[in-house]
């Protein structure tokens, strides 16, 4: 007798309809839809806007037959392309009054036609690499030395002024090579320097260098930590820049992602305009603080259309308008950080700003003069300025540590924060990879991998049927099964496929039929040996089992191995055949031996197994 | 149907030494074509840009040529790539070129060739620090399999096993690398995965023989080493020839419908297939029988296996 137990069956169908569930979402295709992102970087999508959107869209008639939302953006989903493009006229108009000056980014794209009670269970479609679906793949380089020189830069002219200030005399500050280089004529002087470094820096090394009586030196290099946090703060801070630029590019699911210490992957599906993608990319903003004019009246002429001679108009973000001076007291290059934090005494949310020593004495000078008085910080960008804040000045501001605070939340000091930082590249960077896939190679990509995976599994399909009839019927299902599971598990994990993960998936097929091989062949020469039918299927399911894990854990290994030091297409590749070993290890086994189980499991007496 | 029904084992170890000259032959020509002629590397491995553009009509490449030289790019490759209206150029990496910018400059000098404009289909651009590290992952990958797959089996089986099947499955490996350097074939990053995944898949052969030699090692106490093998290599021969006769054809159709892109993975997987039966079979068997493997290996570790298998 060969059954399972009534539990073993279950468990098997349930991973059965796991995989069929989770490989439909594959066969619905794509809908025509429209995506809202933030078009600058003032700009935050929040979760008011798709109910007012929706609203927008039911009263013009173009009620979206789904929603979808995360971070960076908002999309509707529509029947047909004219409904499509409708809707981005109506959706356009509402959010951007001024088309010359867009504040969200309103873009057409296509989402997968899957039923919303399968997005609900996490269904959704595999996702395509961009060699399946067109696009550009950039590496991009930061160049991390260059963000510690620039640091050290910055810290030597902090120095300056800190000796300065001090009263310390020194022979000569400037960086050489991984540390800032201290000159001094006598030991008195460099022990001062020493401890007056010491008491306002906690990034610092400082050693003794000493060449010959006169010339005494004290070398500064920073601390490996802060060295550290210097990398992660120019990695964090390129990829939120690069975020904000891309995002004006409106494209459907850009990917940014750190790769390695200091690298950035940036996929941009179906982007064919390579050339504005990397305009866009390599585009700087520029951080710019100026004085608001707050002379009585001057407000109120401006706004009526007479803007005083030498100040510009701008709206706050609250909305508020606000006259801001043209001469610029400070620009971004003087700003080395900018952080979220508390305001030490109050206690309320505050951003903390720390500028060089050229910024700090400026900054001084003008704030000790201007007490009272607005002071409005500015994010330039394609040659337009936005205000991000405008703090109220409350006195003389030494130091270069400068912290803005009042009235907002934790939430918006991250912002701002984040906004002061995101004007520019905290470091240069460099292409060093890049990839582009015209759509019409992609939709070739996708149709020859589908037909080397059909013909292939036709190919087998029938020579198993033929070699093993109905025991060569069953390894085919089984095949199926694998295939069904494999497709699920992409999908559910999200796991981009790409065209060499099509190979992996061909190869998978033809590796997997190994293990039905292996246990067909094995029953044969049961039968031949003289046992019974019902124990020859037995015996051979068990002696294969043991070959089948051997041979499935030595693949497996040179998969993982693919895995780990993969990358690109080979990475693509691993993923697929990895997963389809551990899958073909389940339906060649279990699903397979349960169908034989239906089959002659319950039969007393079988003459001969249909086995060929 | 049945294409194997062999009475009698096949006396395979009596021709052992032959199949290992064989093999050794194979193995020196190999190397000896990878020495002269060396690999022709793709664009990942030795970094620059590819650029692959389709015309409606077949264009005239020497008049590409020629623009490409009058516009500064006189080290540039033109070609075609699989019909006569598909054209790849390849650029090497050099010092005075802008990387950041090059592909549109090419296609934008490309399209002032007179005739119809091309349509971009690829572009691949590899800066030179990242070809020399997809190198070196490459050989580390290897490593790694290689180390891992003779722990496992000599945990799983022995050590014998494991020397065997290591230098069986790198001699398929250099093989494979041989065809490439013979017939200057394109080696990429996708045809490494794949001569990675044809040392796992070769491997998973001669575990299945081993297996079969352990079984009868412990079944039958009458038979001397070399029958041992000959029956396990008889015994498992059908699935064998199925087996990779199954894999054969889904790597076929690979090269039949896969195109361009794959085309050199499905060559590198037919070779490493075709090779791997062999060495796996009859390389791999003879040096575990002159490595002097015997029963009473296998009487004792009984419990061992056990363990091991957790």
């Amino acid at each position: 007798m060969n059954r399972y137990p009534l539990w073993k069956n279950i468990l098997i169908c349930l991973v059965l309809l796991f995989g069929v569930l989770y490989t439909v979402p594959n066969f619905y295709g794509e809908v025509p839809a429209v995506q809202v992102s933030s078009g600058k970087a003032t700009v935050q999508l929040d979760n008011a806007l798709i109910p007012r959107l929706t609203e927008t869209l039911r009263s013009a008639g173009l009620p979206p037959t789904a929603t979808f939302s995360d971070e960076h953006s908002i999309r509707f989903r529509f029947d047909g392309t004219e409904e499509q493009l409708r809707a981005r006229d109506v959706i356009e108009r509402a959010l951007n009054p001024d088309p010359a000056d867009p504040a969200y980014i309103v873009a057409l794209n296509l989402l997968p036609a899957t039923p919303n009670w399968l997005t609900a269970i996490n269904a959704l479609p595999m996702y395509l690499g961009l060699d399946l679906r067109g696009g550009v793949h950039f590496l991009l380089e930061v160049d991390m030395p260059g963000a510690v020189t620039n640091r050290l830069e910055s810290t030597a002219g902090d120095l300056r002024t800190l000796l300065r200030s001090e009263r310390i005399r020194h022979a000569g500050i400037a960086r050489e090579g991984n540390g800032v280089v201290l000159r001094f004529r006598d030991a008195a002087q460099r022990d001062a320097a020493r401890r007056a470094i010491a008491a306002n820096s906690n990034d610092l090394q400082l050693t003794d260098r000493d060449l010959g009586a006169n010339d005494l030196r004290l070398v500064a290099t920073l601390l490996p930590a802060a060295e550290q946090s210097i990398r992660e703060f120019a990695m964090t801070q390129n990829i939120t820049t690069l975020r904000n630029r891309i995002n004006e590019l409106g494209v459907a699911e850009p990917i940014i992602q750190q790769q390695g210490a200091d690298r950035i992957v940036v996929q941009l599906p179906g982007v064919q305009d390579v050339a504005r993608a990397k305009d866009i990319l390599g585009r700087t903003a520029t951080l710019e603080i100026r004085m608001v004019d707050d002379t009585p009246g001057a407000l109120e002429d401006a706004l009526n259309g007479q803007v005083p001679f030498g100040t510009e108009l701008y709206t706050e973000r609250g909305g508020n308008p606000l006259l801001v001076k043209n001469e610029v007291v400070l620009t971004g290059d003087r700003l080395t950080d900018a952080q979220p934090g508390f305001d030490g005494q109050t206690n309320e949310p505050a951003v903390h700003l720390t500028l060089d020593s050229a910024g700090a004495r400026i900054f001084r000078d003008v704030t000790r003069e201007n007490v009272g008085k607005r002071m409005a910080i500015l994010l330039i960008e394609k040659g337009r300025g936005e205000v991000v804040t405008a703090p109220v000045i409350r006195s003389e501001i030494g130091g270069g540590r400068v912290q803005i605070s009042g009235r907002m939340t934790v939430e918006e000091a991250n912002n701002v924060a984040l906004l002061l930082r995101a004007g520019s590249l905290a470091a240069p960077m460099q292409i060093i990879e890049e990839r582009t896939v015209g759509p019409s190679l992609g939709a070739e990509n996708i149709a020859k991998g589908f037909n080397s995976v059909l013909w292939g599994f036709v190919a087998i399909a029938v020579f198993m049927i033929v070699y093993y009839t109905l025991f060569g019927f069953v390894s085919v299902v089984a095949l199926a099964a694998n295939l069904g599971l494999l497709i699920a598990l992409l999908s559910l994990l999200q796991a981009t496929l790409t065209l060499p993960g099509i190979a992996a998936m061909a190869l998978t097929i033809g590796m997997a039929i190994d293990a039905n091989v292996l246990i067909n062949e094995r029953i044969r020469e049961e039968i031949r040996a003289g046992s019974t039918p019902q124990a020859a299927i037995t015996a051979g399911y068990e002696r294969a089992f043991d070959t089948i894990l051997d041979a499935n854990i030595t693949t497996l290994i040179a998969g993982v191995a693919l895995l780990v030091f993969g990358s690109g297409p080979v990475r693509g590749f691993a993923v697929v055949h990895c997963l389809g070993i551990l899958t073909s290890m389940f339906s060649a086994i279990l699903v397979s031996r349960m169908l034989v189980n239906f089959i002659y499991g319950r039969r007393r007496k079988i003459d001969r197994l249909a086995i060929g | 149907m049945e294409l194997f029904r062999i009475k009698n084992d096949i006396p395979f170890m009596r021709h052992a030494l032959k199949f290992n000259v064989i093999s050794l032959v194979t193995f020196v020509l190999a190397v000896f074509f990878i020495a002269t002629r060396g690999l022709n590397l793709s664009v990942e491995f030795t970094g620059g840009t590819l650029i692959e553009v389709h015309y409606p009509e077949p264009p005239r490449i020497e008049e590409i040529r020629q623009t490409l030289t009058g516009a500064g790019y006189s080290d540039a490759q033109v070609q075609n790539f699989g019909s006569s209206r598909d054209i790849l150029v390849r650029l090497p990496n050099r010092d005075d070129l802008d990387t950041d910018r090059i592909s549109e400059r090419v296609i934008e000098t490309l399209k002032a060739v007179d005739g119809p404009d091309p349509e971009l289909r690829r572009v691949e651009f590899v800066g030179p620090q990242v070809g020399k590290e997809l190198a070196s992952d490459g050989g580390m990958a290897l490593l790694f399999v290689v180390i891992g797959m003779m722990i496992y089996l000599a945990l799983r089986f022995e050590w014998r096993f494991a020397l065997a099947a290591s230098i069986a499955n790198l001699h398929d490996v250099l093989i494979i690398i041989g065809f490439f350097a013979l017939f200057q074939w394109e080696f990429s990053l996708s045809v490494l995965a794949a001569v990675l995944a044809v040392l796992g898949y070769s491997v998973n052969e001669t575990v299945v023989i081993f297996d079969r030699v352990r079984e009868i090692f412990r079944k039958r106490r009458n038979l001397t080493t070399p029958q041992v093998i000959d029956q396990a290599i008889t015994r498992t021969m059908s699935r064998t020839v199925i087996t990779h006769g199954s894999t054969l054809m889904v790597v076929l159709s690979m090269l039949i419908f896969g195109g361009e892109t794959l085309y050199y993975f499905s060559l590198a997987l037919t070779i490493g297939i075709l090779f791997g039966i062999y060495s796996s079979v009859l390389v791999s068997s003879p040096l575990v029988m002159w490595l002097g493997v015997s029963r009473e290996q296998f009487i004792k570790p009984k419990k061992e296996k056990e363990e091991a298998v957790v």
